[in-house]
């Protein structure tokens, strides 16, 4: 996100744009997701806005000459029960009047998109065929590339461990490599914003939540949508290297609490150079869930090999919508995190519109209903399909 | 050198493939990954994660002992979904012994084998 944000400045002339990654690039959740585009959302924000990120990615090789392995073989879920059944014809009819061209599909009709599929206990399915996957970590280098030649400056391995004001108003920006002084800054650390946060004594509500996923040995091309089961939160597809990839939804231990949080950095200017307390190893207990439920989908899986598997944080929000725009009581400190597992693929749009806020050309509606004053006001609108 | 040396054989990366990556900027062993998707084969790197931190050191004049290791995933060898999801290899059912196998079979068979599968 950080990435595509400072291309994007660069881009309408703000050149003077500095990157701190603490760690290299697509240490973060960015390089950890599993490339997936898609329209089927719940909300009319989330589905046109993913619209235009899906149009942005479609150029992204050749604008960015680079190779990102994109592929458009749709999305299709699978659903098990009448109540979820509900809720995606509430979904599919919103987002024909985006026209996104989701239909809902009977079991059988979904066996003659994917063949192995073992559709045995399924109500129905939702298939929208211009959903698409891609390759994540050519975006970052294509973002990172393009930026540097645009006269951005990229840190790696450079965590910010405290954030002070200067006389000025500017901020001064410490890390372990030296002090960096700016008149804004953009929260772009996701999972890692809160910490983030903290450094200037604003206390945000989203918090990080460990998602695993798999990658099995390369297979010759044979499934064409992403599949997803939508009751289990499963979820894979295939990239175009041939390996299938994917996760599901684990049960986790609740966020620690607000009041834990609070004590324990209570001081304005807290320094957060310790590790952050983000948890991303691997689990037995995933793989089996995994492994379990990709055989019950497609049970002709089973001979194929997993031959890694690894985690990334999901920064999670009450809502389920992300928060972006200024941060209140904080002038020039803005936000952009919250994205619930899918701040890979909104990057794209996200980052343009941001910039052509804070280059002061347009603002897009999403920066003010994804404000962080929404939940003291109690303005929020609950986005439903959070997946994986 | 040879014009085309395979340093990873999964993935077909090459000696040149490694300094190229260098020359653009990627030198930790973490984005080196990444950038040339060595070590993300069936080896997961036990064959050429040693050759490739040579490489990166030739090519960025570091020394060797500074290159760190990449975190290793597991599963420790290739394992197939039905050993994971603890279902019985359905082919396999008919032709294994009666008696329990050695722990170490069953790995090599994960590994090497079609025996489990299809």
């Amino acid at each position: 996100m950080g990435l595509a944000i400072a291309y994007n400045l660069a881009q309408l002339g703000l050149t003077r744009v500095v990157v701190l990654e603490a760690s290299y690039i697509a240490s973060g959740a960015s390089g950890r997701n599993g490339g997936g585009l898609r329209q089927q959302w719940s909300t009319e924000m989330n589905i046109r806005l993913m619209q235009e990120s899906i149009e942005i990615c479609s150029h992204f090789a050749q604008r960015m000459r680079i190779n990102v392995w994109m592929r458009r073989g749709g999305y299709l879920f699978l659903i098990r029960t009448a109540a979820t059944l509900a809720q995606i014809e509430l979904n599919i009819a919103l987002q024909n009047r985006c026209d996104v061209p989701t239909r809902l599909i009977e079991p059988d009709d979904a066996r003659a998109i994917v063949p192995e599929l073992e559709v045995a206990g399924l109500v129905a399915a939702s298939y929208n065929p211009t959903d698409a996957v891609v390759f994540p970590w050519p975006f970052l280098w294509g973002y990172a590339r393009a930026a540097t030649a645009l006269g951005v400056v990229i840190h790696s391995a450079t965590p910010v461990t405290g954030i002070e004001r200067s006389g000025s108003s500017d901020f001064v920006v410490q890390t372990p490599r030296g002090q960096i002084t700016a008149g804004r800054i953009i929260n772009a650390a996701g999972a890692w914003s809160p910490q983030v946060a903290r450094t200037v004594g604003l206390h945000l509500p989203n918090w990080p939540a460990r998602h695993e996923i798999l990658s099995t040995e390369p297979l010759k091309p044979f499934l064409k949508p992403m599949v997803s089961v939508l009751e289990s939160g499963l979820y894979f597809s295939q990239s175009l290297r041939g390996e299938l990839v994917g996760g599901i939804t684990m049960p986790e231990p609740e966020p620690e609490t607000e009041t834990e949080t609070e004590t324990k950095t209570k001081t304005k200017t807290a320094p957060s150079h310790h590790p952050p307390q983000i948890e991303l190893g691997s689990r037995l207990a995933f793989l089996r869930a995994m492994a379990a439920g990709m055989t019950e989908i497609m049970p002709r899986l089973g001979h194929v090999k997993v031959v890694r598997q690894w985690a990334g944080p999901y920064d999670m929000t009450p809502d389920g919508n992300p928060i972006v725009g200024e941060a209140p009581g904080v002038p020039g400190f803005f936000l952009c995190c919250g994205f619930m597992g899918h701040g890979f693929m909104m990057a794209p749009v996200v980052a343009r519109y941001y910039a052509l806020h804070l280059t002061g050309q347009q603002t897009h509606p999403f920066l003010h209903q994804w404000r962080l004053a929404r939940f003291a006001e109690g303005d929020v609108e609950r986005e439903n399909m959070i997946i994986g | 050198m040879p014009r085309k040396l395979i340093l990873c054989r999964c993935e077909d990366v090459t000696a040149a493939d490694i300094q190229h990556a260098v020359a653009s900027g990627f030198e930790a062993l973490e984005e080196v990954k990444r950038y040339t998707g060595f070590g993300t084969g069936p080896c997961q790197g036990k064959e050429c994660l040693r050759a490739v931190a040579l490489a990166i050191a030739a090519a960025s004049g570091r020394s060797p002992d500074s290159i760190q290791p990449f975190t290793t995933r597991p599963p420790v060898v290739p394992t197939t979904l039905e050993i994971l999801a603890g279902r019985r290899p359905s082919s396999a059912a008919a032709a294994e012994p009666a008696e329990p196998k050695p722990a170490t079979s069953e790995i090599d068979a994960g590994r090497h084998g079609r025996s489990h599968g299809r």
